[in-house]
């Protein structure tokens, strides 16, 4: 009891401390990369299930604020390597399995 | 040629198009032109035909001779457009680089304009025929009826008319086939009538056209934003570290943060001001070789006229003044800081011509107050470039040949000091009374060669009759009597039966250019004493020089025996260091406060006298007289201290007591070089320079050496 108990408090522990959005590397400036931070972190509650319709979500509003053409990437075990435009790229961990990279490239 | 060239434009007019015939004769003798522009050749010749037979040439037309005009060139024509660019490079973005496009489209389109015909057989032709034959028709079909009837009519009167009835079926047939005629004729005569002939003779057309601007293309691509690449891999694990590493980080600023909250704030606003100070220090940093550059160039701008006199300005009134010159006033350097100082010591760098250090202090016994020491250049008259202030009033300085940094100084008080440039405002070593300092002000200091080694010193002259060399040695200042200025003679009585010998105040002295060792020191008494490094108990020489104290004694640059010294008796005289009288002598109505040789002539001096003038003589011109007495300075109260000649342009500088240097340039007759004999060249070279004094020194020895005999 003592030990499942203990064991749930380290979970929610973990899940307090792990799943909070955590910046891993970015080059946005401060409000287009705040704006873009809760958009990512709104997109994947909405769609915990289905990265797609996240990464859709977050696309098109990026596409709608900021012009085209933005790509999302979410997943828990990729590797990528990309190009993107200087001062439009965002990359964090978020949930404490999930990444999100989101950048403009036309 | 221009004869030629009259024929050829006559022969054009002849033609019937003088324009177009033009432009081919004239392209050969133009064709060397660079310019290949045919259509201003065009209308040159055009101006020319039109202007009748009259000659008229293009002024920068080519001048050829005959023969060359005859030459054959031959153009090649090609079919490349000369505006096309080269080569051109876009970027395209699939490959992401710029790329250079293989084919240049070499076409030039001159005139461009759509027109209204269209062929026969195209779509477009056959159904305009169509709509143009239908609407034909129903014209017809009205008429038709009407000249069937005309021709019936004519039928019956032709009937009528004719006379053999053999001739009615002849002309039933003839109208039969007439009608069938006019029925064939009908459609062609409304369509005649629609499309009516327009000859020459019942029509004339006229047409204007309205301009059409030309149309010019323009094209324009943006520069392709900038991207660069990112990569990562994306794992839980990694999602996990970074969360840990995250979190630790957070806890350590935790940590940090409790105990130094209130002290951390301080910091951080003390942090705040260092910054916005370093900042702000920085940026001026940043600005200052950039403002001293502006500073200057804004001083050359507003003394304009000045530095065009300074360097091109050379008096031509002189050839009629008869031998004597004069001193241009330039520059007048002051400092407001040093208004109630006076000039006590002037020298040149040594490497930098235009920089010269400006000593400030009293000659005043009761007044004594501190003293300045400012670096001044030519080329900013309006600021010092160096400024340093001292306790004590600086009355002499002397600059390091080999190290233009380094300044030796001598004080009021008797100290002496070595200033860096290069280092702080304050002097890097200085002496004071444990090291062995005058006792009385410094008069004079001098820089030796470094001794054996290696260390910097230099020599110093004071009132306390001591002649002190200090030494650099690990970075202090070590002082050694050189020589005591005992005047013989003189032996006081002191308590207890002592024999105190009396010290003569040394006031200024001179080392020789080449002999090393030898140097002349002068005394407030008068005398010149003619001294060894080597011996330091006895002068090689005593000279009896003046009556009142030797302000300045100064070696001839060239000739090795010469010296000068001036005293404030009234004198400036002129020795030779193996004779005991002096050469010459020259008496000035006042006291002689400096007496410096020129760089550049053996014979040339100036000296400047209380009465605030300055002298320059020139012993080859005329050994008698100044060449030029000029009143320097205007106030009453005011009287010129120092003069210096610079190293190498024509300038002089002279202090005075108000704390101003005034840069006067040397007009030409003050400057003449020896000239030359027909046939004989100029001669140039120290060896002139010495030839010159001796020869005139001869003058005046033998005289001597006869009344010794």
């Amino acid at each position: 009891m003592a030990d499942t108990g203990e064991g749930k408090k380290e979970e929610a522990e973990y899940k307090r401390l792990h799943t909070f959005p955590l910046i891993r590397h970015t080059d946005m400036p401060e409000e287009m990369r705040v704006e873009a931070m809760e958009l990512c972190v709104t997109a994947c509650e909405k769609y915990a299930t289905n990265n797609e319709s996240a990464a859709k979500m977050i696309k098109e509003t990026m596409d709608k604020k900021f012009g085209s053409s933005w790509h999302v990437v979410i997943g828990e075990g990729f590797g990528f390597e990309i190009t993107h435009e200087v001062k439009n790229l965002l990359y964090m961990f978020f949930g404490g399995s999930l990444a999100v990279c989101v950048w403009k490239c036309s | 040629m221009p004869a030629k060239a009259a024929d050829k434009y006559r022969q054009g007019q002849g033609g019937p198009s003088g324009g177009k015939a033009g432009p081919p004769r004239l392209s050969r003798a133009a064709s060397k032109k660079r310019d290949d522009d045919v259509s201003t050749e065009a209308g040159d010749v055009a101006d020319a035909g039109a202007g009748g037979k009259a000659l008229v040439k293009p002024p920068d037309q080519l001048e050829l001779t005959e023969a060359e005009l005859k030459e054959e060139i031959t153009r090649v024509l090609k079919a490349n457009n000369p505006h096309a660019p080269q080569n051109i490079v876009r970027y395209s973005f699939k490959e992401r680089a710029y790329k250079q496009i293989s084919h240049v489209n070499q076409m030039a389109i001159h005139f461009s304009y759509n027109g209204n015909l269209i062929p026969k057989d195209s779509d477009e032709g056959r159904r305009q025929n169509m709509k143009s034959t239908t609407g034909a028709e129903k014209a017809p079909a009205e008429t038709s009826a009407e000249t069937s009837e005309e021709t019936q009519v004519k039928d019956e009167e032709s009937t009528g008319d004719s006379q053999a009835a053999g001739e009615e079926a002849a002309e039933e047939s003839r109208t039969a086939e007439a009608a069938e005629t006019a029925e064939d004729e009908e459609d062609p005569p409304p369509k005649k009538q629609e499309k009516k002939l327009a000859n020459q003779f019942n029509f004339t057309e006229r047409a204007s056209r309205t301009l059409n601007n030309p149309l010019r293309e323009k094209a324009c691509q943006s520069e392709p934003t900038p991207c660069k690449d990112f990569s990562s891999n994306v794992n839980q694990w990694e999602i996990y570290d970074a969360y840990v590493e995250h979190l630790q980080k957070m806890e350590k600023e935790k940590e940090k943060s409790k105990p130094q909250t209130v002290k951390k704030e301080e910091v951080k606003k003390k942090g705040r001001k260092f910054t916005s100070l370093e900042l702000q220090s920085n940026e001026i940093a940043k600005v200052s070789k950039v403002a001293k550059i502006m500073e200057r160039m804004v001083n050359q701008n507003a003394l304009d006229d000045i530095i065009q006199d300074f360097k091109y300005f050379e008096d031509e009134s002189d050839e009629y003044r008869d031998q004597k010159g004069t001193l241009l006033p330039l520059w007048k350097f002051q400092y407001d800081k040093t208004k109630r100082f006076a000039v006590t010591a002037i020298s040149w760098n040594p490497k930098y011509k235009d920089l010269f250090a400006v000593g400030y202090g009293s000659y005043d016994l009761m007044k004594q107050r501190q003293g300045m020491l400012l670096l001044y250049t030519m080329k900013n008259p309006s600021f010092p470039e160096y400024i340093f202030s001292s306790e004590s009033g600086v009355m002499c300085l002397d600059f390091h040949n080999d190290y233009p940094y380094l300044m030796a100084v001598g004080f009021y008080d008797g100290n002496v000091a070595i200033y860096n440039l290069k280092a702080a405002s304050q002097p890097s070593y200085k002496s004071c009374a444990k090291s062995g300092k005058h006792t009385e002000p410094v008069w004079q200091v001098k820089w030796q060669k470094n001794d054996m080694d290696n260390n910097l010193n230099f020599f110093s002259v004071s009132s306390d009759g001591r002649i002190v060399s200090w030494t650099l040695v690990q970075n202090e200042l070590v002082h050694t009597d050189v020589i005591k200025l005992s005047v013989e003679g003189t032996t006081a009585q002191g308590p207890e039966g002592l024999q105190l010998k009396t010290l003569g105040c040394g006031t200024s002295f001179d080392f020789h250019k080449k002999i090393d060792y030898l140097f002349l020191v002068g005394t407030e008494e008068g005398k010149i004493y003619k001294c060894s490094k080597c011996y330091s108990s006895q002068f090689l020489d005593v000279f009896e020089a003046h009556h009142m104290a030797v302000d300045s004694v100064s070696w001839n640059p060239y000739h090795s025996k010469v010296f000068i010294s001036c005293s404030s008796d009234w004198t400036v005289k002129i020795w030779d260091h193996t004779i005991k009288t002096p050469m010459f002598v020259y008496d000035l109505n006042s006291g002689v406060g400096d007496v410096a040789w020129a760089p550049y002539s053996s014979t040339v001096f100036a000296a400047v006298t209380t009465d605030s003038k300055a002298h320059v003589f020139d012993l080859s011109i005329n050994k008698y007289e100044a060449l030029c007495t000029q009143l320097v300075v205007t106030k009453k109260k005011n009287k010129i201290t120092h003069v210096q000649f610079n190293p190498v342009y024509p300038v002089v500088i002279i202090g005075d007591q108000q704390g101003h240097v005034v840069c006067l340039k040397l007009s030409p007759n003050l400057r003449k070089m020896p000239k030359a004999k027909k046939g004989q060249e100029v001669e140039k070279g120290p060896e002139v320079e010495i030839a010159k004094l001796e020869k005139l020194l001869n003058l005046v020895r033998e005289p001597a050496n006869k009344t010794e005999m």
